[in-house]
């Protein structure tokens, strides 16, 4: 584990040195502010629109509804975006400078290797979503949102975050060149939003699979404020099984040809 | 002591390595000899545990390097031919990782940090970023690195390629001052390294053994350039003349080495 902490430890700080860490935050807190901003506004205007109005009946609005859960799912396809871009150097960069020589010929064991790299990227979405949490503070501040549900939407979106990472990190592991790690995730990710939209359509056996499989079935349940044990286990199993497969590919350079 | 034992190496259906065996005995340095593509760099890789064989086995220090690799890689120091720097990292602090990555722990980190920054000479540039550095100083640190845990065995892959002749003499010295107590493993193209700091000396050829022996049971009257032109040159090079001073040929191989980097 201190081996598994000391690759993270490095890892983190070479996101910090370079200018990666800092884009990837910045930009992810302007778009995070952009949106809270203009939800916040159209709800107000919304309210604004229905008080005016005579018998109107507006006990159906709140801040939840209105500004978090649009607030999550629009952040959930940022962080499809820039995961990818933090952790695509992981192995890819160790790769091509040569460090890898130095990982594999040290005392480790590889699952240490793969621990640290993924902690090292946990770090940094720890460090991005803990940042959008100053939004939920104003709306603490200036309305009564519902905590209880806020809090399981952003522990959805932070355990999507969590599973980006692995998928990110296991992309990372197969090539040395960084650009391929990024699209590849990217891919990866999006495929993930998406495999169930063909669902509707689809027999039984294969309807069941594909709204499992898909993140959004599971993200939306969260971002609403739900907390189901399906949804936990389905975050949970993708890290271990993305973390496996890091393994794999990782190790693999140590299998005899 | 390291047992290289009918070790081959396929990458795909170009073997790299087919069946090599040679032996360094414990405390001797041993210059590892061959032209580029010659399969110099996979036969160090496999001694280090980075790769596996295809086929054949390494013992280092009596450990198996497959099965006991985790027992090997801690004997074991290794400067690869493109030293291993994290380049945003300055000197000291990447040099107190790496001691941590090969199990040094807490303040003994900073100590072996600091001993080999010692050793190296390294004091005038430890606080600098390792991607700042000249190529001289990326290999002493590259070497700082491979010394840190004090291993028994050093593997070292062309440690003066690219240097300027004041550095190669400077780390050639190095390198001499730590085969005094450890075996090294040492590969090079420059014949003169050889004889300045080995004992022994392996020439190898298109992935086979040209030649296994002890500098000092060398034909009487043959230098190592003759040698090695014999084993790697082929027939054509059996007439090349009499060799011209030492000194020249230091020469003629440093600069023909630059001229075509490693493998």
């Amino acid at each position: 584990m201190r081996n598994a902490l000391t690759i993270a430890w490095r890892d983190l700080r070479s996101t910090f040195v370079s200018p990666i860490g800092y884009v990837v935050l910045t930009g992810f807190l302007l778009l995070a502010g952009w949106f809270f901003f203009n939800l916040l506004a159209q709800f107000n205007r919304i309210v604004a629109l229905y008080s005016g109005m005579q018998g109107a009946d507006t006990t159906w609005m709140n801040l939840n509804d209105a500004v978090i859960t649009p607030l999550l799912s629009n952040l959930s396809v940022v962080l499809v975006i820039l995961v990818p871009m933090i952790t695509m150097r992981s192995f890819a960069e160790e790769r091509s400078q040569g460090t890898y020589e130095l990982l594999f010929t040290s005392p480790l064991k590889v699952h240490e290797i793969v621990l640290g790299k993924y902690l090292a990227g946990c770090a940094v979405v720890t460090l991005m979503i803990a940042l959008t949490l100053v939004y939920p503070a104003i709306l603490m501040i200036y309305g009564n949102p519902e905590i209880g549900l806020m809090t399981a939407g952003f522990l959805g979106l932070y355990f999507m975050a969590l599973g980006f990472v692995a998928v990110g990190n296991f992309c990372s592991a197969l090539t040395s060149n960084q650009i391929v790690a990024a699209i590849s995730a990217l891919v990866i990710l999006l495929l993930l939003f998406v495999v169930s939209w063909p669902a509707e359509n689809a027999g039984e056996p294969m309807k069941a699979i594909l709204l499992y499989v898909s993140v959004t079935e599971h993200f939306r349940n969260m971002a609403r404020g739900v907390i189901d044990t399906t949804d936990l286990v389905y975050f949970g199993s993708a890290i271990g099984a993305f973390l496996f497969l890091t393994h794999r590919a990782v190790e693999s350079a140590r299998w005899k040809a | 002591m390291i047992e290289v034992c009918d070790l081959s190496k396929s990458y795909g259906s170009v073997a790299a390595v087919d069946g090599i065996s040679f032996s360094v005995e414990s405390g001797k340095a041993l210059g590892f000899l061959g032209p580029n593509g010659a399969g110099k760099t996979t036969t160090m890789r496999i001694i280090t545990g980075f790769m596996p064989a295809s086929s054949g086995s390494v013992t280092v220090e009596g450990f198996d390097v497959f099965d006991d690799s985790f027992e090997v890689r801690r004997r074991i120091g290794y400067l690869p031919e493109h030293p291993p720097l994290y380049l945003e990292m300055a000197v000291f602090p990447y040099l107190v990782h790496v001691a941590r990555l090969k199990g040094i722990r807490g303040a003994a980190a900073r100590d072996a940090a600091d001993s080999v920054i010692v050793d190296c000479t390294l004091g005038k540039v430890a606080d600098r970023l390792c991607g700042h550095l000249s190529k001289g100083y990326r290999q002493r640190v590259g070497l700082a690195q491979a010394l840190i845990h004090k291993p028994e065995v050093l593997v070292l892959d062309e440690p003066t390629v690219g240097l300027d002749p004041a550095q190669i003499i400077e780390i050639r010295q190095l390198i001499r001052r730590l085969a005094a107590e450890r075996t090294v493993i040492l590969s090079t193209h420059i014949l003169p390294e050889v004889a300045q700091i080995c004992e022994k000396v392996v020439i190898i050829n298109e992935g086979r053994v040209a030649l296994e022996a002890d500098l000092s049971d060398l034909p009487a009257g043959r230098s190592l350039e003759e040698e090695y032109m014999r084993h790697v040159g082929g027939e054509a090079h059996d007439a090349v003349p009499a060799p011209r001073p030492t000194a020249t040929h230091d020469n003629a191989f440093v600069e023909g080495k630059e001229d075509t980097p490693g493998a």
